[in-house]
């Protein structure tokens, strides 16, 4: 039988201790059907999640909800949206009391005196010309001024097929203003001219990401393996989708068989009442889907498989540990 | 409060036995399998393994395993001495 200290050095072994019994237990909240951007592509608006259930406006009824979450055993909660900063009485109701991490469009700034050290994830969409193309606007000029230096802050990089040959002027960007960057794939929700992804600009843009990380270590939060899995759909020859997704809502999870999965995961509608199918858009097609969260987790849950030579085990570790950064479980 | 110690033994060897079947472990058998071995950090269980294994447990020997004590639960000797307090305390 193949043990982990039997594949690891001393170094990799102390890695591994370090993070093998964190136990994350995340779920995902809409905090709010509302936004103050109107991306295409967003897969909530795309979809029409945003109507599916009415908002629950009562904050004390946030705050029974989050005590129940807690009895659930979440200890991870994942805050989208629409845009949660627009309700702050109700990310404080997770913030009070659960380690929390907001994804912001960064328009709004939290404000540090009432949010110390909760972990922000600023989307990017690309460069000035993406960014307006697909937002509307260069979200980067004033995000960049709200969270300047801040180390409880980093981008959310969603490259687009046009970022090709682009990412290294966006990664220098995010350097500049003293922020850590993790890129993720667009999924292309509403089909927007030009923005899927062909098979040779996914191989194209692996080797983009594998280069940033390798020129940019102390700014880019990623790890080859994940470039490799997000841009294939594949891992240990499996093919990523529905009957392997693990970020499936634990109420509407009837596969057959169960894969390994995200324990009690349930991303919630903001009438703290209705469920979503997974962390990402309903209508989402499995087969397409580039979600990082969901690939990362892919990996995690699926560690036992990663246990068969030193390689595997050491590119689960540190998709591990770029997880466990990201939530601000292990320092950067 | 005394544990019996044939009872223990196999209770370790059936232990490992449905950790071996549930894991799908390779080169090891219930008997070759050492009960010290820690779980977590050397077979690279996880909590959701450990909840398949609890179930299995429960259906088995009888026994409810708090989630609150999957953390004790380093070593297949420390389930089965779990097992045996529990049996003990239902008795
Ligand atoms: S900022 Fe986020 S929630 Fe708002 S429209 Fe854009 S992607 Fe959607
Ligand atoms: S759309 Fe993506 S995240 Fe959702 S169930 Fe399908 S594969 Fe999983």
């Amino acid at each position: 039988m193949k043990t982990v200290s039997s594949l690891l050095d001393a170094d990799w072994y102390e890695r591994y201790k370090k993070i093998s019994r964190l136990n994350i237990r995340s779920s995902i909240y809409d905090v709010t059907d509302r936004c103050n951007l109107r991306c295409k592509g967003c897969f909530f608006f795309a979809s029409g999640e945003h109507e599916r259930a009415a908002e629950e406006k009562d904050v004390s009824k946030w705050h029974d909800f989050v005590e129940k979450e807690m009895d659930r055993g979440v200890n991870l909660a994942i805050l989208i949206g629409g845009e949660p900063t627009l309700c702050m009485d109700r990310i404080e109701a997770f913030y009070k009391r659960l380690p929390t991490f907001c994804a912001t469009n960064g328009l709004i700034k939290v404000p540090r005196d009432r949010f110390p050290d909760m972990m922000v994830g600023l989307s990017l969409w690309g460069d000035a010309e993406d960014e307006t193309i697909l937002r509307g606007q260069d979200t980067f000029k004033i995000t960049s001024k709200n969270y300047e230096g801040d180390p409880h802050a980093y981008y959310l990089y969603t490259i687009t097929p046009r970022q090709l040959g682009k990412t290294e002027k966006i990664i220098k960007k995010i350097e500049g203003v003293g922020l850590k960057v993790h890129m993720q794939l667009l999924s292309n929700d509403e089909d927007v001219n030009g923005f899927s992804w062909k098979p040779e600009e996914l191989i194209a843009i692996r080797a983009e990401m594998d280069g940033m990380l390798d020129a940019y270590p102390n700014t880019v939060i990623s790890s080859k393996y994940y470039h490799e899995v997000i841009t294939t759909g594949k891992m240990l020859g499996r093919t990523f989708g529905w009957s392997e997704c693990p970020s499936v809502t634990i109420l509407r999870d009837n596969r057959n068989p169960q894969p390994k999965r995200l324990t009690n995961f349930i991303r919630w509608a903001s009438d703290l009442k209705t469920v979503h199918r997974c962390c990402t858009s309903e209508t989402r097609d499995c087969s397409t889907c580039k979600d990082g969260a969901a690939h990362m987790s892919w990996v995690m849950v699926n560690k036992r498989a990663h246990i068969k030579t030193p390689k595997d085990l050491k590119n689960w570790i540190e998709i591990y540990e770029m997880f466990a950064k990201l939530y601000q479980f292990i320092p950067w | 409060m005394t544990i019996d110690t044939t009872d223990t033994t196999q209770t370790i060897t059936r232990i490992a036995e449905i950790i071996i079947n549930e894991l799908k472990l390779e080169d090891v058998t219930p008997e070759t399998f050492d009960s010290d071995l820690d779980l977590v950090d050397e077979v690279g269980i996880d909590s959701m393994d450990l909840a398949t294994i609890a179930l299995v447990i429960r259906d088995e020997f009888g026994i409810r395993i708090d989630e609150d004590d999957y953390p004790k639960l380093t070593t297949v000797r420390i389930i089965a001495e779990y097992i045996s307090n529990k049996r003990t305390e239902n008795e």
